[in-house]
């Protein structure tokens, strides 16, 4: 049978619960306890087996790149978890049908539990250090949303947030440790991570990695420094607190201690970190649950303190403190989750969780005091209930410890203060609230709990005292079982009774038992003493830490994103150089093996125009028109370059770019002012300088660097394929049309975007138009010049001829669809500027944008046209034809491609062009038709 | 012959980085179009600088020029045209909007169009 049911019945189950209505809550209840009741049915199949000592494991790949599978496993340690979460879990089910108001959503609280238990469960089960994290954050979230079902609360919010801070940021912390342990062992699968000891603890990592795991497992279980998020967790629903944070959640972390333990444990840094937290926890938490007014708060405290007590057991460096840790874990569980049911009870009958206000209840709710009284007693460790032998456990086993060496009775003596502590908590709450005079005057008047809201609780407290009575027979199977899991070894014979003879640890206990009374009754003495301290909220101070964190980030977020893009282009460029630059200065040499190629006369001549117009566009950029002038210079010589380098395509691509670039940056010229006024400081001009020459020298050395090193190029295949394979003699075009036709598709698509954006732009600017050029000239009235009008018109049906040629030859020779289109937008830019926007639209009635758009389906439907062959997308395929008066052509379906792209380039180009140049006939006022009417 | 090509290549990125930092609209897209000038050519350059190479295959010549970077450039130019485009008009737009051209949309000292 899939154990992977256990983990995912209740995960899917959670979605059943909310398919039923509120009202109905019966039905809802059995919704969410039937899935379950399956997974528990499931549990208690294995449970022989693994009883006997067999561990099931299972796994379905996931993620084989991470290493991450679905792994889950079934062990002694687990199955003890499993019947925990499972067992106590559809006990709250019941309970919290009751629990919970008329006026509260019972479909979303049990869909949050039910997921929540199987994130709980995820964890107990997972084979897999990775999933294991995976689930752990899952109940990081299920928990947030747990604790904030009442939403409308403040406190709720707010302790929500707060627990989720805490166990998140311990989440990542794990995270980073098993990545880290993953890196020092090689696998994330949890057998081969166990079975690695040796390897983990010589590794220089080990202390990183042992501390990030325990970061992990200490703001999960609350341990001491970061306990503070657990008592404000408590403005939960009782019944989440009571599954939660008594049975389940927080022993995620103390569950964690003992699945890592054989491949962690028995170092002295953990005999120190996790031994001493321990301890510290313990006593912090007894003495703050002794002062507790409210009876959740003295619970929390309480669970802080009793986990404190498991971890100082995991701590310890002998195997039968471990077994005592489980053992505690599983009597915790239980007598906690007791109690915590009372104390929703009370809240639910009487309105108050206050101890003051509380006082002889055991006369209207006598079920109620008894669950109590035995749950009580098994906290307090008296004998003959449970919690009696695993704290006996305890304080056998830190008699034994070498933690503190030489001061290691400190060890023991601590330990009963502990249960010295823990005992008069527990008689405060129970006696307080119970017995302890006549019944008060309470908000609600106080009557009995329905039967089945206090059936739990009698479970469970009648568990209590079988386990306290009967531990050989009811735990021993188990213990041994989860013992053998996380000691990776045989667990000693175990020996539970009740009765060990007159020894150290009965001893202790009695001190514990009757000084924990005698606290009681003088406990007066203790309040006194600690009203002298100032209250301090952890809260408060948590809330005031993020709202400084949370400015701290405004303050930075504000000096680097300042809204000035002249400022961004300062981050970036200094990166640039930061990474470039670093990168250099770890070269040996920049100057490679190759040879050095001659210099010609020419090539000196086209260099040193370059630079000198590419210095005068900077130094004259004042003076924009000159600027721009200069700026074509540049770009000429560009495409001559390329002409010079043999790459005839870019020079002919580079050239009516350059065309176009040209009018595009005029026009605009036109409406933006003619010149830049001088504002620049000096220091920021030399600054500026500064950078650009330093980016020039960098961009001017890796060149060289590349330049003068041999190449290896992956172009070969290209050359070699292109005649074979795409049927082309022009290999760029074929690069372009064919083998990276897609990129081909993904650049003319994003072409026809711009063009389309700049549409939009256009659409409805109110530009003013000037009536003169920057020197106070006006602008010439004769808008179409004869000559322009003559030349155009007897140069379009020429360089439409020419582009058809350049389109059609593009496969074999220099050419293509982005040339010939930039050849066409050219020719009819030259008609729109000699005869003006409004002749060429009324001679020309077709719209530019649908012919972009539809360049770029050509292009498309041509690629997916080769599905219908049954070949991959874009796919192309060629053959000769011949046709009469021309002869023997040669066709690829790449020409229809390339057709796409042709459509696309007149389309985007003339878009933009035509559109901005409507600008300047627009009818609208101006100063000059102003002047005109006056 | 490598080294003045580098040497172009450097000024004209230094040329268009600086105008790229001005704070009007119209020096900073004509530097972002200068820097692209040098961008393509140093992009070009990688498959090294090949003179008197064939321009179409013509049975098997190993000296035909890598035609890599240049299908690579030539889609640069074209898509390189079209953010030229789309920053100008932007910077139109954003002078009409804000009646400023300055590139953090001051709407500081900035003196409208003479009117003359």
């Amino acid at each position: 049978m899939p154990l992977l049911l256990i983990v995912l019945l209740p995960l899917v189950g959670s979605l059943l619960p909310i398919m039923s209505s509120n009202e109905r809550r019966s039905a809802c209840t059995a919704l969410a306890a039937a899935p379950v009741l399956i997974a528990l049915a499931v549990a208690l199949y294995h449970t022989g087996a693994v009883l006997d000592g067999e561990v099931f494991r299972q796994a379905y790949s996931w993620i084989p790149a991470l290493d991450l599978s679905l792994a889950v496993r079934l062990d002694g340690l687990s199955l003890l978890f499993v019947l925990l979460i499972l067992g106590i879990g559809l006990l709250i089910i019941v309970y919290a049908r009751y629990y919970l108001l008329a006026s509260d959503n019972a479909p979303r609280f049990y869909a949050f539990l039910l997921l929540f238990m199987a994130a709980m469960l995820g964890i107990v089960m997972a084979d897999n250090l990775l999933l294991l994290w995976f689930f752990w954050e899952l109940t990081s979230l299920s928990s947030f949303l747990l604790i904030g079902y009442w939403y409308h609360q403040s406190e709720a919010r707010k302790g929500a947030r707060m627990a989720l801070t805490v166990t998140g940021a311990g989440g990542l912390a794990l995270l980073a440790g098993f990545l880290l342990l993953g890196h020092i062992v090689g696998s994330y699968d949890l057998q081969v991570v166990l079975d690695s000891r040796d390897m983990i603890q010589a590794d220089p990592r080990y202390l990183p990695a042992l501390l990030l795991v325990l970061a992990g497992a200490f703001t999960k279980s609350a341990q001491f420094p970061f306990q503070f998020w657990l008592p404000h967790a408590m403005a939960a629903p009782t019944p989440v607190s009571a599954f939660l944070h008594s049975a389940t959640m927080v022993k995620a972390g103390v569950f964690l201690l003992a699945r890592m333990h054989p491949a962690l444990a028995g170092s002295p840094e953990w005999l120190y970190l996790v031994g001493l937290t321990g301890l510290v926890t313990l006593l912090y938490g007894a003495y703050f649950a002794l002062l507790k007014y409210d009876l959740k708060g003295v619970l929390a405290n309480s669970t802080i303190s009793h986990l404190g007590l498991i971890t100082l057991l995991l701590g310890l460096d002998s195997d039968m403190a471990t077994i005592a840790a489980l053992f505690h874990i599983l009597n915790h569980a239980i007598f906690k989750a007791a109690l915590f049911m009372t104390a929703g009870i009370l809240d639910h009958e009487t309105g108050t969780r206050d101890i003051r206000k509380l006082q002889g209840l055991w006369r209207v709710m006598p079920l109620t005091a008894a669950v109590a009284v035995i749950a009580g007693a098994a906290m307090a460790g008296v004998p003959y209930f449970n919690g009696f032998l695993s704290k006996e456990m305890l304080l056998k086993e830190t008699l034994d410890t070498h933690l503190l060496g030489g001061l290691a009775w400190l060890i023991p003596t601590l330990a009963t203060l502990g249960s010295l502590l823990s005992a008069a908590y527990a008689v405060r709450l129970v006696y307080n609230v119970f017995f302890h005079g006549p019944l008060p005057e309470l908000p609600k008047t106080a009557h009995a709990p329905p039967k089945l809201m206090i059936a739990p609780g009698l479970l469970l407290a009648a568990l209590c005292l079988v386990i306290g009575i009967m531990p050989a027979l009811s735990v021993t199977a188990l213990l041994t079982a989860a013992g053998n899991a996380a000691l990776a070894a045989e667990t000693p014979e175990l020996h539970l009774t009740v009765w060990h003879g007159l020894n150290l640890p009965l001893l202790m206990s009695a001190v514990a038992l009757i000084g924990g009374v005698a606290l009681y009754w003088q406990r007066r003495h203790l309040f006194a003493f600690q009203r002298q301290f100032g209250a301090r909220d952890a809260r408060r101070l948590f809330e005031a830490s993020v709202q400084s964190l949370v400015h701290g980030t405004q303050r930075l977020i504000d000096t680097l994103e300042n809204g000035s893009l002249q400022r961004y282009m300062l981050w970036l460029v200094i990166t640039i150089l930061c990474l470039v630059g670093g990168t250099l200065l770890g070269a040996t040499e920049l100057r490679g093996p190759l040879p050095l190629q001659p210099l010609d006369g020419l090539i000196i001549a086209g260099a040193g125009m370059t630079i000198f117009a590419g210095l005068a566009t900077a130094l004259l950029h004042r003076r924009r028109l000159i600027s721009l002038l200069m700026l074509s210079i540049v770009g000429l010589m560009t495409s001559l370059a390329f002409a010079r380098f043999s790459a005839p395509d870019l020079a002919l691509t580079q050239l009516a770019v350059e065309v176009v670039t040209m009018i595009l940056l005029m026009l605009a010229l036109f409406f933006l002012p003619q010149r830049t006024p001088k504002e620049s400081s000096a220091p920021r001009i030399l600054r500026d300088v500064l950078l650009a020459s330093a980016f020039g020298g960098i961009v001017a050395s890796l060149n060289f660097a590349v330049l003068t090193r041999p190449l290896e190029s992956i172009s070969h295949f290209f050359i070699a394929q292109s005649v074979p394979g795409g049927g082309g003699h022009n290999v760029v075009n074929v690069i372009l049309v064919d083998f990276r036709g897609f990129d081909t598709l993904g650049e003319i698509t994003v072409l026809c975007i711009a063009a389309v954006g700049i549409y939009k732009l256009l659409n409805r600017l109110r530009l003013f138009m000037p009536s003169s050029d920057a020197e106070g000239r006006p602008w010439s009235r004769d808008r179409h010049p004869l000559i322009l009008i003559s030349v155009s018109q007897t140069i379009l049906p020429l360089a439409l001829l020419v582009s058809i040629f350049i389109f059609l030859r593009g496969h074999n020779a220099p050419g293509g669809g982005f040339i010939a289109g930039l050849v066409t937008a050219v020719a009819l830019i030259l008609l729109y500027i000699a005869h003006g926007v409004d002749w060429c639209q009324q001679r020309m009635s077709f719209q530019y944008q649908p012919l972009a758009v539809a360049g770029v389906g050509v292009a498309a439907l041509t690629g997916l046209g080769s599905w219908a062959f049954g070949y991959p997308f874009l796919t192309s395929t060629f053959g000769h034809f011949h046709v009469p008066l021309i002869g023997d052509i040669e066709l690829a379906t790449a020409l229809l491609f390339d057709l796409g792209v042709y459509l696309t380039v007149v389309g985007a180009t003339l878009m933009i062009l035509a559109n901005l140049g409507k600008l300047t006939t627009a009818h609208r006022p101006s100063k000059q038709k102003d002047k005109e009417k006056a | 012959m490598e080294a003045l090509f580098s040497m172009t290549t450097g000024v004209l990125a230094a040329c268009g980085l600086f105008l790229a930092l001005r704070g009007r609209t119209f020096p900073v897209v004509v530097g972002l179009t200068l820097l692209s000038y040098a961008v393509n050519l140093f992009l070009f350059s990688m498959g090294g600088l090949t003179t008197d190479g064939a321009v179409v295959i013509e049975g098997h010549g190993s000296d035909y020029a890598d035609p890599l970077p240049q299908a690579l450039v030539l889609t640069a130019i074209v898509i390189g045209f079209a953010m030229t485009a789309f920053s100008v008009i932007l910077a139109m737009r954003a002078r009409g909007d804000l009646g400023s051209d300055h590139v953090n949309g001051n709407r500081l000292d900035e003196p409208r169009e003479e009117s003359s």
